[in-house]
């Protein structure tokens, strides 16, 4: 029987010796030999292993050999696959004699030779027949040959003999015995494995020991553990089996790592010779054995070893379901094979590389075919990518390589067939593998997989193809600003834009190269050579435009003025600083700006300006990425639009439109390549030019000028340089300048704070020339007004200034009169002057003054200086100017300087009338000569001066008005005095008119009070009630229209309201402080008020005031009367007084008027009406009362008043 | 041989500089794996923390690998395949100087983040890193 390695899945095949008695027994071996092979696989057993390795059923397979002695394995044999794990002794003997004469001594020997090689594993199967049994008579029925020889041989293993009952008949009996020989078998067959195969392991880990010793070999390791691996891939346990080699590879890996570190073994030395060849991998058959008999020899290459592990592995890793694994242990093994022979410093030659490649092939073929792609995924992608360099290397020597080494695969044969089936092959494997890379998301690996294909284009001759995969993967670099890969990619797209004659892109990215820093000089001024050369060729194709930001960067502007704001004729320079990138200086034929033309007011454009300096500077940010997805924040602050307070503030970013984007969607527009077609200079636009610049490498400075009016923004950069347009297509930040073209003005200003009427005042005329120019013979015609004429002085001269206020001349002015105009000739002033003049001119002072408002604020508030100006007089001047057709108005306002109020005072029946001239000015006047006049000139009356002469600044007259017979009803006044300033002569003095009118003169009413301690006290005291007594006389009948008559039993009567108010808190009102009497309507009535009073203070007390209105029912008057006005707003005055001070004190007054006033716009309510002046004398003013201290008081408080 | 960015890069140091080119290109290559990377780490919480992504991917000459702040920031080491002597832990305690290196810069009020780095101090970091290292 041959030995036969047989791989059947689930099934541990083991070596079973057989040895036979005799010949007959070898027959009867054979018969059972088919049904015990048949049968010992069908069940399984458990098999429990040491260590703790988990239990598992295994199917029990056995290969049956005749024993030969000299074929028992040596000490030291580790094959485990042909071992003897079991000896079975097959014998029908039934006969004692036949026993004891030949079979015993066989046993024996068998026995003799099985200890021998220390096996231990040994059954003796009886087969018993009953045929045997009844030939022979000489049975012995107790002692059955079993027995016996369990006696011989089995001393305490008595199930090492077994009997079999008729194997090969059908009987139950013989049945039977058939099974429970074959568990025995399996369990014995088990029991052997198991130790052999721990044994083996414990011989396999010694051996690994020894491995630092000299002369220890990996190959001969290599077999011993590989036999374990086969024993665990028989019993189907692919993963331990997987385990053992993966264990030699890294145990090989190791010691090649060690070689490379200089600690180098003996045996690895046969794997240093050079490669040969390495004919690739071949994956379908399971075991390689022609490797695997060179590995046994030792002359094995490293890359067969490793092939042949590998090839191990994948079979593996196959039967585990894991081809995926395949791809990535493949890639491993090839970068691992690669780093190896370096290591081991084996020759290596592209052509040694076919066998990689062929393992490539292989393993793609052996997973792909597998249908596993949709698991392979990265793996398989990276693979690929590998598989199509390393295909890619090859390509160059396909033509060098005599003898196409004998491929297995059918497809790489025709592959290979030719040059243009290899190239059909490579960029099929080439878009694939990049189409695998975009699957997975790596797109920056595809690129760089586009633009090693582009370079194979480009070898190829076609750079059509290429330039696509190049600018698609410039991109990439571009926006993460890779400036290496960037460079050196712009470089490849260079050569092939140059190839495909696509001059305008070739400039383009020649001049990015030329600035490029990342070259060389000598490159750079290469790149910058081809733009210069394209330049100066003449041809008639249309002018190529580059983008200026390429080569050159724009870093300041900077106005001269910094304001960047001139009138039209005046000189703006704008210098621009450009930093030159290139190697080279470079002659521009002319540089220009283009600008634009805003049509926005002067003015507005302030806030635009943001970015520019106040020195006139605007610095432009470099382009770097990082600056340009900087936040740009600005501070944001919200007044409320209704009283201007701060609502709001905040920070605002204002290019958040750029930073919010999606990055990858949207093209970055600092890239050259994109903007290249936006880069259509704008035609028409008007231009700043600056011709025949030089640009030398660094930093250069350009100045153009302007001078056309308008706003302009600047808004292209253009450099001519020939054929070449060096184009910068927006300039950010907004960069305004105005030149703006003013209309001639004039304006004429008081030279003092105020115009003073009634003097002759100087006044400032200014003209702003503007655009016009001021010729011989102009003249500012004024028209004259009676209210102001101009005077005339012998020497006015005007100065004329420049724009900026720098005095330029200064010229005699001469002035005509006529009788409707005067005209001012003027000096001959150039446009954007100024033309100042001073001018005397006069107001009169109106007689009449506008408005009445005097007596209202002479409370005693305090009034503003401003609002002491009472009378204001504007004047308006028509002004012709020579520029225009129109006349102009200016409007000048005098103030006059006075104040004048009159009042009229009575004493019982007599009249006086006052004057007050206040002279309200800064100016010091001298006032005299007042004088007042009747108009009417009324005989009966007589106005008798009370006055003396005074010359000061506030003349208050007198004078007693007398009259005969009717009192006047009213009278019209003229108040005239002289004024001049107060250092002025005689002559100088003006006179001042004042015209007023009083009515209602006479006394109606007079009031008389009288107050009177208590009764029983002799004089008044402090906090002691007082008796006030208030007598009202009528002195006249009233004229019909000045009051309300009532009628009550034929009486006539008017109701008056009085009133007691202490202002100065120097008395408590007790009791009811007002009331309504009715007042017969007849001469020298009288009536009289009892009242209480309480002093407050010790001392001369003035009588409190007793003030008496005219009460009107709330029906009889629908006229509300003219003073009225005046009339609550003393109440609201009074009223004040008393609410800061104790109510205490005049409680009643505060309560009767406070319920008053506060009723009376609410509804139809009594008024009250006062009395014109002079119409009630109260004599009660200036009559004060002694009032004592209080008795008690140890202080005394006396208040003088 | 050590870089560190954020897509765009930041600082990239190279020895031997003939191949700087060479290194460039596998860097940015690298990114991509990076960042699929950290799109799975994403998915495990508890793997967030970690910050060293580990072997990247090997090529034939390189072996790269990444390493990610918080931030964002990437940091990318590619060493020689044959240089043997760097396992997984030497790289790791290298990232980490790294980042720790980079944080100082970051604190530096001068320093404008996203602009290349010109750190003496991190130069010099690097520099001893890379003379132990290789």
């Amino acid at each position: 029987m041959s030995l036969k390695i047989k791989l059947q899945t689930g099934s541990v095949c083991v070596c079973v010796w057989v040895r036979c008695a005799g010949a007959g027994d070898q027959n009867l071996f054979t018969a059972l030999y088919g049904s015990l092979t048949q049968q010992l696989p069908r069940e399984p057993m458990e098999w429990r292993r040491s260590y703790g390795r988990a239990p598992k059923m295994i199917y029990l397979e056995a290969n049956f050999v005749q024993f030969k002695e000299e074929l028992l394995p040596k000490e030291g044999n580790k094959a485990l696959l042909t071992f003897p794990f079991l000896h079975i002794y097959w014998t029908d003997c039934c006969d004692t004699e036949v026993y004891k004469a030949s079979v015993k001594e066989d046993m024996q020997r068998w026995q003799a030779a099985l200890r021998l090689h220390g096996s231990v594993d040994w059954l003796i199967a009886v087969v018993e027949s009953d045929n045997k049994k009844k030939n022979k008579t000489n049975i012995l029925p107790r002692t059955s040959i079993v027995d016996k020889i369990r006696n011989d041989f089995c001393n305490k293993q008595s199930d090492r003999c077994v009997s079999l009952c008729d194997p090969l008949k059908e009987s139950s009996r013989s049945q039977e015995s058939w099974s429970s020989f074959l568990t025995k078998l399996r369990t014995l067959l088990l029991m052997s494995f198991t130790r052999n195969l721990g044994r083996f392991e414990d011989d396999m880990r010694t051996l690994r020991e020894k491995r630092t010793e000299p002369g220890w070999s990996f190959c001969d390791y290599f077999m011993v553990q590989e036999e374990l691996a086969f024993v665990f891939e028989m019993l189907q346990q692919f993963e331990e089996a997987l385990v053992q080699y993966d264990e030699l590879d890294a145990l090989f890996t190791q010691y090649v790592l060690n070689f490379g570190a200089g600690d180098g073994a003996n045996w690895l030395g046969s794997f240093c010779q050079p490669v040969r060849s390495w004919n690739g991998l071949l994956l379908r058959r399971p075991i390689d054995m022609e490797k695997r008999d060179l590995i046994q020899r030792g002359e094995a290459s490293l890359l067969d070893l490793r092939s042949y592990l590998f090839s191990r592995q994948c079979t593996l890793l196959i039967f585990l379901q894991r081809p995926w694994e395949v791809t990535a242990r493949a890639l491993e093994l090839l970068h691992n094979c690669v780093q190896e022979l370096r290591l081991l410093e084996v020759c290596f030659s592209p052509p040694h590389l076919w066998g990689i490649f062929q393992t490539c092939l292989g393993c793609f073929w052996a997973t792909f075919g597998a249908c596993f792609r949709h698991l392979l995924g990265h793996i398989l992608t990276m693979f690929w990518a590998y598989f199509r360099q390393v295909w890619g290397v090859f390509g160059p020597c396909l033509g060098r390589v005599s003898g196409v080494p004998q491929s297995p695969y059918k497809k790489l044969k025709e592959a290979l067939s030719s040059v243009e089936a290899f190239e059909k092959h490579y960029l099929e494997l080439s878009h694939a593998a990049m189409e695998m890379y975009r699957a997975i998301g790596r797109l920056r690996s595809a690129r760089l997989l586009g633009k090693s294909l582009a370079e194979f284009y480009m070898r190829k001759g076609d750079p059509q193809s290429a330039e696509n995969f190049l600018l698609d993967s410039l991109k990439s670099y571009v926006s993460e600003s890779w400036s290496l890969p960037l460079t050196h990619t712009r470089k490849q797209i260079a050569e092939c834009q140059k190839q495909l004659q696509k001059m305008d892109e070739y400039l383009q990215t020649s001049a990015l190269l030329a600035s490029d820093t990342n070259l060389s000089e000598e490159e750079r001024r290469h790149f910058c050579q081809e733009i210069l050369t394209f330049a100066s060729q003449t041809a008639e194709d249309a002018r190529v435009a580059l983008s200026m930001s390429s080569v050159t960067r724009l870093q300041e502007l900077c106005f001269r003025p910094s304001s960047a704001l001139v009138h039209v004729s005046a000189a703006l320079l704008l210098e621009l600083r450009l930093c030159s990138l290139m190697p080279v200086p470079v002659t521009l034929e002319h540089i220009s700006a283009s600008i634009h033309f805003t049509e926005e007011q002067p003015g507005s454009t302030a806030q635009k300006r943001a970015a520019q300096n106040p020195d006139g500077t605007v610095t432009f940010p470099a382009a770097s990425p990082a600056s340009a997805s900087a936040l740009e924040l600005c501070e944001m602050l919200e007044h409320s639009p209704s009283d201007n307070t701060l609502s709001s503030a905040g920070l605002a970013c204002r290019n958040m439109h750029l930073l919010m984007r999606r990055n990858d969607s949207a093209t970055s527009l600092d890239t050259p390549n994109t903007a290249l077609t936006a880069l259509a200079l704008e035609d028409g636009a008007q231009m700043l030019r600056a011709s025949d610049v030089t640009l030398s490498p660094g930093n250069n400075s350009i100045v153009f000028t302007s001078q056309k009016p308008g706003v302009y923004t600047l808004r292209q950069l253009c450099a001519t340089l020939g054929r070449v347009q060096l184009v910068l297509p927006h300039l950010y930040p907004v960069v305004q300048y105005e030149v703006y073209s003013q209309e001639p003005q004039l304006s004429i200003q008081p030279l003092t704070e105020h115009l003073l009427a009634g003097l002759p005042q100087q006044v400032k005329f200014t003209i702003l020339t503007g655009h016009y120019s001021v010729k011989k013979g102009d003249a500012l015609q004024l028209s004259n007004t009676d209210s102001m004429p101009v005077l005339h002085s012998s020497t006015r001269s005007a100065r004329i200034l420049s724009s900026s206020a720098e005095l330029v001349a200064e010229s005699a002015l001469s002035i005509q009169s006529s009788e409707k105009v005067t005209s001012i000739s003027l000096p001959v002033t150039p446009p954007y002057h100024t033309l100042e003049f001073l001018l005397d001119v006069l107001c009169h002072i109106p007689s009449c003054p506008a408005r009445m408002e005097s007596e209202r604020l002479t409370n005693g508030q305090i009034i503003p200086q401003k609002q002491l100006w009472l009378q204001q007089s504007g004047c308006r001047v028509s002004v012709d100017c020579p520029w225009s057709i129109y006349s102009t108005l200016v409007s000048l306002t005098f103030h006059v300087p006075f104040k004048v109020k009159h009042s009229l005072l009575s004493v019982g029946r007599r009249k006086f009338i006052q004057v007050c001239l206040q002279n309200v000015s800064d100016t010091n006047f001298r006032l005299t000569n007042q004088t007042l006049t009747e108009n009417q000139h009324t005989p009966s009356l007589e106005l008798l001066s009370l006055n003396t002469t005074t010359h000061s600044q506030c003349v208050f007259s007198v004078w007693e008005l007398r009259w005969s017979g009717v009192s006047p009803v009213s009278l019209h006044c003229e108040f005239s005095a002289s004024f001049a300033p107060a250092d002025a002569p005689d002559a100088a003095l003006k006179p001042y008119r004042y015209h007023f009118t009083l009515e209602r003169v006479s006394t109606l009413l007079s009031v008389c009070a009288e107050i009177r301690p208590a009764e029983g006290e002799q004089d008044c005291r402090t906090g002691a009630l007082c008796r006030l007594e208030v007598s009202l006389t009528r002195l006249s009948e009233p004229s019909d229209s000045d009051e309300e008559y009532s009628d009550t039993d034929g009486l006539r009567t008017t109701r008056l309201l009085y009133e007691v108010i202490d202002n100065n808190s120097n008395w408590a009102v007790c009791g009811k402080s007002s009331g309504v009497v009715s007042m017969p309507v007849a001469a020298m009535a009288t009536h009289k008020v009892h009242m209480e009073v309480m002093p407050l203070f010790a001392g001369h007390l003035p009588f409190p005031s007793i003030r008496l209105f005219k009460y009107l029912p709330h029906h009889a008057s629908p006229v509300i009367p003219p003073d009225t006005d005046s009339c609550l707003e003393n109440d609201s005055l009074s009223l004040d007084d008393q609410a800061e001070t104790a109510s205490l004190r005049s409680r009643g007054s505060v309560q009767s008027l406070g319920s008053g006033e506060s009723a009376q716009p609410r509804g139809p309510m009594p008024k009250r009406q006062a009395f014109g002046p002079g119409q009630v004398f109260n004599g009660t003013q200036g009559q004060q009362v002694l009032v004592l201290p209080a008795a008690d008081h140890h202080l005394m408080e006396v208040n003088v008043t | 041989e050590v870089l560190c960015c954020a897509n765009y890069p930041l600082y990239i140091r190279s020895v031997p500089t003939q191949g700087e080119l060479k290194f460039h290109y596998t860097v940015h290559t690298s990114l991509d794996v990076v960042e699929e990377k950290i799109s799975g780490v994403g998915k495990a919480l508890a793997d967030q923390r970690e910050l060293y992504l580990g072997l990247l991917y090997p090529t034939e000459d390189y072996k790269v690998y990444g390493y990610m702040t918080n931030s964002k920031v990437k940091f990318v080491i590619v060493v020689d395949s044959s240089n043997t002597s760097l396992r997984d832990n030497e790289i790791r305690s290298m990232f980490r100087k790294l980042h720790n290196s980079f944080t100082d810069v970051m604190c530096n009020p001068f320093y404008n983040p996203g602009d290349p780095i010109q750190s003496k101090a991190f130069d010099s970091i690097v520099s001893t890193m890379m003379v132990q290292a290789f």
